[in-house]
């Protein structure tokens, strides 16, 4: 044996061992960051949306991009508040929204979590069972806060502020307020250190209320309408830490002022000194006030990302942007749970065809292509694994279709080897030469198929159809993989196997009365 | 040895009326489009009592929809449902085809899909482009690949004529079955077709290629020979991969058919139209052109 054919069958084995390896060896899968193999919708089940968003009432210091973020990040927010796994939410254009919420299959429903406006609103903490002594129930340890401080404007005494009842403080008015309340522990992280947990109502610690305040009389609960201008995140030169800054118009400053002068009065470091920022009822984030604060403020003490994370959001609350419903499907979920089994079913019984086909008409090398088709299979199927593709309904189709056409290489190579015995070269020229000669059709072929393959992805990523767009990945993926498989672990196997005497027999690879029929000398 | 370039009339008229056929079903049933191209709304409702075809169009009527179609949709479950496609539906109208439905005794709350015009316009402008940029493609691929040949471009031509043969075939089959299927022509149906072309190409350049390689060993052969000694050639070829990738099709059909039906079915339509047009239309249709019979072929079939 040649050293190529050496090198390129220990090549084989070892990528062989790999794809097998990724496929069932669980450690080595999360080594490699192995993901799971995602579900698209129609197997799942679920809700398939299409918004077109409004920009007409977009005040003009926005750009209608950042509001589009702003929007999808609350959209995420919304859903994934409600338990619901991976939703797809796509930018398609300017100014589409593809939604799809996996196991939701009551349209009102998903839209209703989707949410119309998008309204960021603030909330107190208030203990359960309120400690006598008035000091905190439970203390966080500083330094691990976000907090919420003035900005330069500098803030009067509380004294000098409309003066805040006592009574107020505790309590603030909870029936005007919107929203259910919702409940909070104090609950170790990862690492250990208590954090803000949204609980159920039984091991609730607190209770999170509208923070309020009373204009001219009437009690108004604050919420990022009253932002004046954007929230934006800076890097002020002094500290070089990032930090996001805000503004409130007239009505803002009051509420906020009122709220903030409350706040402040709690303990130091208390959780009931902290200011909860809600998008509609989904909990986001809670800074510790660091006094009372009038205009506009800075929320300190945390990272670039998640400042940025933060500002999306607020500013998604300041501005309205109305989402006109284009497109709604909903989607069995039924469906898909079978859909899974009969697909590997269909698959198997697709792959044992046609290994019996090619094992019956083209003999030993039919044999060695069936072992290339399984290894394609399991090359395949890795590359699922680490390069995560949604599988979709389309997509295990596109699959199982790259199965038959994978074969379809490896025909080409057979039919034209049988052609250079027949003609009467060795079994060794027949293999060079049925590979050399078929490989112009192979290549055309499917370079024609890719061709397609990307207009389809192309396609199903500006129409919005994932479906579309899985089936063009797995059949390119497909196509690109069949092509290695075919060209090199077919050739390597038969070129290998021609140096062993043992599968010389013309036999094995055209059959005998047609060998009759010719006056080949053979090898 | 047979004949396939001197029999070429015959199987040019196969498909002519195949997609005669299929104009005609087109014209007297109507193409079976999807609300993906069509836009509107499709809901399927059920009722508790037998209720008549007529109350529900009537009440469509009411509240300004008299163009909704609705058809009955008999499950064991569920002896009194219907479906009812009708153009988009506004929030008012909803809410009160919602109200007059329960009135008449429906079950569950209105369920529906819909897609509103301007989408539904984009899809189908989407869906043309796509087709039209793939075509273009493969035309511009092929022409390069046989670029050493003389007048490349007639391969890449008749390549395009043998893809466009298989996407009229496939809408020709779809609009007989369309109704007796019940089968939807929506964006699953155009990416089976995009796939199909893909496919057929394939199996087209495969003669050609053989078509290449024996024009360079031609000696005094005519044009005609070689190109019937090469579909002879590959014919096992043509047959062996098309049965192959068949099997696995018609796996996938019986096991999960009714959940892509469509999408399937355009697929094997597709690869059986495929197979056909690479063996008995692309390479005729070269020497028709090739031996200037063009204008002489139009004259006898007129």
């Amino acid at each position: 044996m040649r050293t190529r054919d050496k090198v390129l069958l220990l090549l084989i084995v070892i990528l062989m061992a790999l794809a097998l390896m990724t496929l069932f060896w669980s450690s080595f899968g999360e080594s490699i960051e192995r993901e799971e193999l995602k579900l698209g919708l129609d197997l799942e089940g679920g809700a398939h949306l299409v918004y077109e968003a409004d920009f007409s009432e977009l005040p003009e210091d926005t750009e209608p991009d950042d509001a589009m973020s702003g929007v999808m990040a609350v959209i995420e927010k919304r859903i994934n508040a409600y338990g619901v796994s991976e939703p797809v939410i796509q930018k398609i254009g300017d100014d589409r929204l593809l939604i799809q919420i996996p196991g939701i299959d009551d349209l009102e429903e998903a839209k209703s979590r989707i949410g119309e406006t998008a309204l960021i609103k603030f909330r107190e903490f208030v203990p359960i069972e309120p400690d006598s002594s008035g000091t905190p129930v439970q203390s966080i340890a500083p330094g691990t806060l976000t907090e919420i401080i003035a900005s330069g404007t500098p803030v009067e005494p509380v004294a000098t502020g409309t003066p805040v009842e006592p009574s107020v403080s505790g309590t603030p008015a909870q029936s005007s307020g919107s929203g259910s309340p919702s409940y909070f522990a104090l609950r170790p992280d990862e690492e250990g250190k208590p954090v803000l947990t949204e609980v159920p109502k039984a091991e609730a610690e607190y209770k999170a209320i509208p923070a309020m305040g009373t204009i001219d009389g009437k009690k108004i609960e604050l919420t990022s309408q009253y932002f004046s201008g954007k929230v934006e995140v800076r890097m002020p030169q002094s500290s070089n830490q990032p930090e996001i800054f805000f503004k409130w118009n007239d009505i803002g400053s009051d509420l906020f002022y009122e709220i903030t002068s409350r706040l402040a009065a709690k303990p130091e470091d208390s959780v009931e000194r902290r200011l909860g920022i809600f998008v509609g009822d989904a909990y986001e984030s809670s800074p510790h006030v660091n006094g009372p604060i009038r205009d506009d403020g800075v929320i300190t003490g945390m990272t670039l990302d998640e400042c940025r994370h933060l500002t999306s959001f607020l500013n998604a609350g300041r501005i309205t942007v109305p989402l006109h419903t284009l497109e709604q499907h909903s989607v069995d979920p039924t469906l898909g749970e079978n859909f899974v089994d009969w697909s590997v079913q269909a698959g198997v019984i697709g792959l044992l065809l046609v290994i019996l086909f090619l094992i019956l008409y083209y003999r030993m090398p039919g044999l060695i292509a069936s072992i290339a088709l399984l290894i394609y299979v399991a090359l395949v199927l890795s590359v699922y694994q680490i390069w995560p593709i949604t599988l979709t309904l389309a997509g295990i189709a596109g699959f199982i279709l790259s199965i038959g056409m994978a074969v379809d290489a490896n025909v080409l190579i057979f039919e034209r080897m049988k052609e250079e015995l027949r003609s009467g070269r060795t079994l060794r020229a027949a293999i060079e030469l049925g590979f050399n000669r078929a490989w112009s059709a192979i290549r055309d072929g499917n370079v024609s198929t890719l061709i397609t393959c990307f207009i389809l992805g192309f396609m199903g990523h500006k129409l919005g159809a994932p479906s579309v767009e899985g089936f063009a990945w797995t059949l390119g993926i497909g196509v690109l993989i069949s092509l290695f498989s075919a060209v090199v672990v077919t050739k390597t196997f038969l070129r290998a196997l021609s140096y062993t005497g043992v599968v010389n027999q013309r036999a094995l690879y055209i059959s005998a009365m047609k060998e009759k029929m010719l006056s080949g000398e053979g090898r | 040895m047979f004949d396939f370039i001197g029999k070429k009339r015959y199987f040019f008229s196969l498909s002519t009326l195949i997609i005669v056929c299929g104009i005609v079903f087109a014209i007297v049933q109507g193409v079976p489009w999807g609300i993906d191209f069509t836009g509107g709304t499709i809901m399927t409702v059920g009722f508790d009592q037998t209720v008549e075809k007529d109350a529900v169009e009537n009440i469509l009527a009411e509240i300004g929809h008299p163009e909704a179609q609705i058809q009955g949709a008999e499950t064991d479950e569920n002896p009194n449902a219907f479906i009812i496609r009708s153009k988009e539906l506004g929030r008012a109208e909803e809410e009160a085809l919602d109200e007059a439905l329960k009135e008449i005794g429906m079950t569950g709350d209105l369920e529906f899909d819909s897609v509103s015009d301007p989408i539904a316009k984009e899809k189908a402008r989407g869906a043309a482009i796509a087709v039209v940029v793939a075509t273009i493609g493969i035309l511009l691929y092929i022409s390069w690949a046989f670029r050493k040949l003389p007048k490349p471009f007639r391969y890449g031509t008749c390549a395009v004529i043998a893809l466009a043969h298989d996407v009229l075939i496939a809408l020709a089959v779809f609009s007989i079955l369309g109704n007796a299927l019940d089968l939807e022509i929506n964006l699953m149906f155009i990416t089976g077709l995009l796939t199909v072309i893909g496919y057929s190409v394939n199996d087209t350049i495969v003669v050609f290629d053989r078509i290449r390689e024996n024009l360079g060993k031609a000696g005094r052969q005519g044009f005609e020979t070689v190109v019937n000694n090469s579909l002879i050639e590959t014919l096992s070829r043509s047959l062996n991969t098309s049965l192959t990738t068949l099997l696995v099709l018609v796996a996938v059909y019986l096991f999960v058919g009714e959940a892509i039906e469509s999408f399937m079915l355009v697929l094997i339509v597709g690869v059986i139209s495929g197979t056909y047009s690479s063996i008995f239309i692309a390479s005729q249709a070269l020497v028709v052109w090739e031996t200037g019979s063009v204008r002489r072929f139009f004259k006898r079939t007129a």
